[in-house]
């Protein structure tokens, strides 16, 4: 009954979001070479200057190694065995949804994600991308009324090429890290999100990524660009299949805000975590970073993991306006065999720079969950602060909860806190609940979302309550 | 107050109960019913909260014998949030911190699993502040303590005060108190007596565990029962407690060899 134990069966749900959608798919050989590369380019009919950043990206990444200095076990990835390029048969982005193949609708309709007209979420514009294609985008004529760009990337490339080729690869060079490189050369989909001077987006935006095929690695990458004074909340989420075999998700995400502009990213992740013995699930190695370019701007970022296999990410900003903040909310959930090495960076470059950091590790079952972050405060950050608060709630006594805080400053006036705490959900404090009347799933989810409150309150107010019932989903199921 | 046909509330018989390899409760019987107040007294570590958490279904403890029957049910096969749904509450010894979960909402919740098992309807937030407003006063709380955690860096007497704020929203049939006067200031102890005087009524009974007179000075029992090597050795009136308050428990070693040396399964006295 309530013993420990039955606490761990509690998150092992079974995974909702596991269907596969039947639906005729144009891939291409799987393997990677300079060919590939070229092939992708050409199939989405890219200009000049965005095939020469793939090449070089895909030349540099040829002379890295796969960093291994995360706390992830997993076997080595055959990067010759994933297939680079994968997108439903219905060519070409429709001008109407009316013309998008019914099937995919109905995918997105099963994933709680209505794109057709009637059933929309009133104040949310979506782009849907199904596998390496965005299929709609929602809400794009309104958007436009107020000089808002929102497509999906290839999209914007042909349509702004200006844009991307300012912009991208600015914030994450295509030499980054490994998987930032392997992203630059195949990059497949994703959000290009523009948000002109002065204005502050009439709507909340948001991405819903969607893994169909087995095989295929999903390489998205999103850039985001907020002029002076303009402000927007976006939101990315993500489902995959079941899968018996592991799915690469290797993203990149860029955000770019000028004076006194801000940009809030939230992302609610729930992949495929693959089963209790640890088969199957997405790797998830993300390299998302914004850069507060410009005075008093502001970068939030929020996050919600509670899928993959492996997670490694670490949202960072770059605080180089004076008076600029970063702000990172995380709750991170692992189960069964899942691994998360997830944190973020905090480089202070201006002066009076301020960060935020606050991060809720949940481990259940056999899983490991590792906080990584570094606070850095360089020389011309004076009156740089930061505060940093790790909590780590451990569920069962088989789970794993770690955490390395670097701080690196060479401002001897820098004021920077940290604060981190472990507990574990006791037997008593569930029975507790329970003596009140309170159901066993009931008591654990409460206290989950309980210590998870305060990154809840960060996320925009159409996904706090979907982000609770998620959590409470991966909680919910039959005691003893 | 004792009405002999009163319904019966609640029957233990020879209840055995142990934690891991070690048997705690060896022969427990006792019947209570509606109206009455009963305490239990007895040694530190003679079974007393051991008694309590089985009655409330706490997983660390297994029956191993004998029955509890609840309003004609059996107890003991009902989860813990469904003997609370059902009317039987357990005010801790030591309650719980519970970091991250509003007192408010805890309460709320509670509240309605209750009601909704008493085929009441739900109250939302608002209806839920008034009826819990008024509950504050019974045990004169200060309603800032709403806005915390469940029990959260609350004091000792703090604590205490939240249960019996919990057991005027809960409006039980059984209240099992463990220890509620203990670590209680003197005015604090009047409240709470207060309280519990309060909320007894002729179809309810409370099962008072305490170790001090003065408590029963404020609640007056109907039985007082006195429990040691997890079975209850003597039952009493009021004035049993008064008597142990002068002798001590000294006798009890005397009666307990006189009983261990007997056939292990004779029952003790039983009340009823
Ligand atoms: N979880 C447990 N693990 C091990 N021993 C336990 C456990 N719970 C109770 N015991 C033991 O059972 C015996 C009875 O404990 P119990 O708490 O019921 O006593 P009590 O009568 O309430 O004492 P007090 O007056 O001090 O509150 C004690 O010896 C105690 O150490
Ligand atoms: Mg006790």
């Amino acid at each position: 009954m309530s013993s420990p134990q039955a606490v761990g069966d509690l998150v092992s749900q079974p995974y909702k979001y596991g269907f596969v959608t039947d639906i005729e798919t144009e891939k291409i050989a799987k393997g990677l070479s300079e060919d590939v590369v070229r092939l992708i380019s050409s199939k989405k009919e890219e200009p000049a200057f965005l095939l020469d950043f793939r090449l070089r990206a895909y030349r540099h990444w040829l002379t890295m190694v796969e960093p291994d200095w995360a706390a992830l076990g997993y076997p080595s990835i055959d990067y010759q065995e994933i297939i680079y390029y994968a997108a439903p048969k219905q060519q070409a982005k429709k001008a109407s949804l009316d013309e998008v193949d019914p099937k995919l609708l109905e995918t997105f309709d099963k994933l709680g994600i209505p794109l057709s007209e009637q059933k929309r979420l009133s104040n949310v514009a979506v782009d849907a991308v199904f596998d390496s294609v965005s299929i709609a985008t929602t809400y794009k004529e309104k958007l436009a009324e107020h000089g808002v760009i929102f497509c999906s990337i290839s999209e914007a490339v042909k349509e702004h090429p200006e844009l991307i080729e300012a912009y991208l690869g600015t914030v994450v060079p295509s030499n980054d890290n490994y998987f930032a490189a392997l992203n630059s050369a195949v990059f497949s989909d994703g959000s290009f999100v523009f948000i002109p001077k002065g204005v502050e987006c009439p709507m909340e935006l948001s991405t819903y990524f969607r893994i169909n095929s087995g095989d295929t690695g999903q390489f998205e990458r999103t850039l985001i660009v907020a002029e002076e004074g303009a402000s927007v909340s976006y939101l990315e989420g993500c489902t995959a299949p079941m899968f018996d075999t592991n799915q690469l998700h290797a993203a990149v995400v860029e955000l770019v805000v000028l004076d006194d502009a801000s940009i809030k990213y939230s992302t609610v992740q729930n992949w495929y975590a693959g089963d209790e013995n640890g088969v199957g699930g997405i790797y998830n190695f993300v390299t998302k970073r914004g850069q507060c370019r410009g005075a008093r701007s502001k970068i939030s970022w929020t996050q919600v993991e509670t899928g993959s296999a492996i997670t490694w990410k670490y949202p960072s900003c770059v605080l180089q306006g004076a008076d600029s903040v970063g702000e990172f909310y995380s709750v991170a959930l692992t189960n069964n065999r899942q691994q998360a090495d997830t944190g973020t960076k905090m480089i202070h470059v201006g002066p009076r720079t301020r960060s935020t950091i606050v991060s809720k590790g949940i481990s259940a079952g056999h899983s490991a969950n590792s906080y990584r972050g570094l606070v850095q405060i360089g020389p011309k950050a004076e009156g740089a602060k930061n505060y940093s608060q790790c909590d780590s709630m451990l569920i069962g006594d088989q789970a794993a909860a770690n955490t390395y805080p670097y701080i690196r400053s060479q401002q001897p006036q820098a004021a920077v806190e940290h604060e981190a705490s472990t507990c574990r959900i006791s037997e008593d404090q569930l029975f507790y609940l329970q003596s009140r009347g309170i159901g066993f799933e009931e008591a654990v989810s409460m206290m989950v979302s309980g210590f998870c409150r305060d990154v809840f309150n960060q996320l925009p107010m159409e996904f706090a309550a979907e982000a609770d019932k998620l959590l409470a989903l991966k909680l919910e199921g039959s005691v003893g | 107050m004792i009405r002999p046909d009163a319904p019966v509330l609640l029957e233990i018989r020879d209840l055995h109960a142990r934690v891991e390899a070690k048997a705690i409760l060896k022969g427990v019987n006792l019947t209570i019913r509606a109206g009455e107040i009963h305490a239990v007294m007895g040694r530190n570590g003679s079974g007393k909260s051991t008694l309590s958490k089985v009655l409330a279904g706490h997983p660390s403890y297994t029956v191993t014998g004998g029955s509890v029957t609840y309003r004609g049910e059996n107890l003991l096969e009902l989860d813990p949030e469904i003997r609370a749904r059902a009317g039987v509450f357990l005010g801790f010894q030591y309650p719980v911190e519970i970091p991250g979960v509003s007192n408010l909402e805890f309460l709320r919740v509670s509240t309605n699993a209750r009601r909704v098992h008493r085929g009441e309807a739900e109250l939302d937030t608002f209806e839920f502040e008034d009826l819990v407003r008024e509950r504050l006063q019974v045990v004169q709380m200060d309603p800032a303590f709403l806005e915390r955690s469940v029990n959260e860096g609350f004091s000792g007497g703090e604590k205490k005060r939240n249960e019996i704020l919990q057991m005027a929203l809960l409006e039980p049939l059984v209240a099992i108190l463990d220890e509620t006067d203990s670590g209680l200031d003197i005015d604090a102890l009047r409240i709470v007596a207060g309280g519990v005087n309060h909320l007894a009524t002729p179809d309810t009974a409370t099962l008072l565990i305490t170790h001090y007179q003065r408590l029963l000075d404020a609640i007056t029992p109907d039985y007082v029962h006195v429990m040691a090597a997890g079975r209850i050795l003597r039952t009493g009136g009021k004035e049993l407690a008064l008597e142990l308050e002068q002798r001590g428990y000294d006798w009890v070693d005397a009666e307990l060899a006189a009983l261990e040396g007997a056939d292990a399964d004779r029952q003790p006295a039983e009340v009823a």
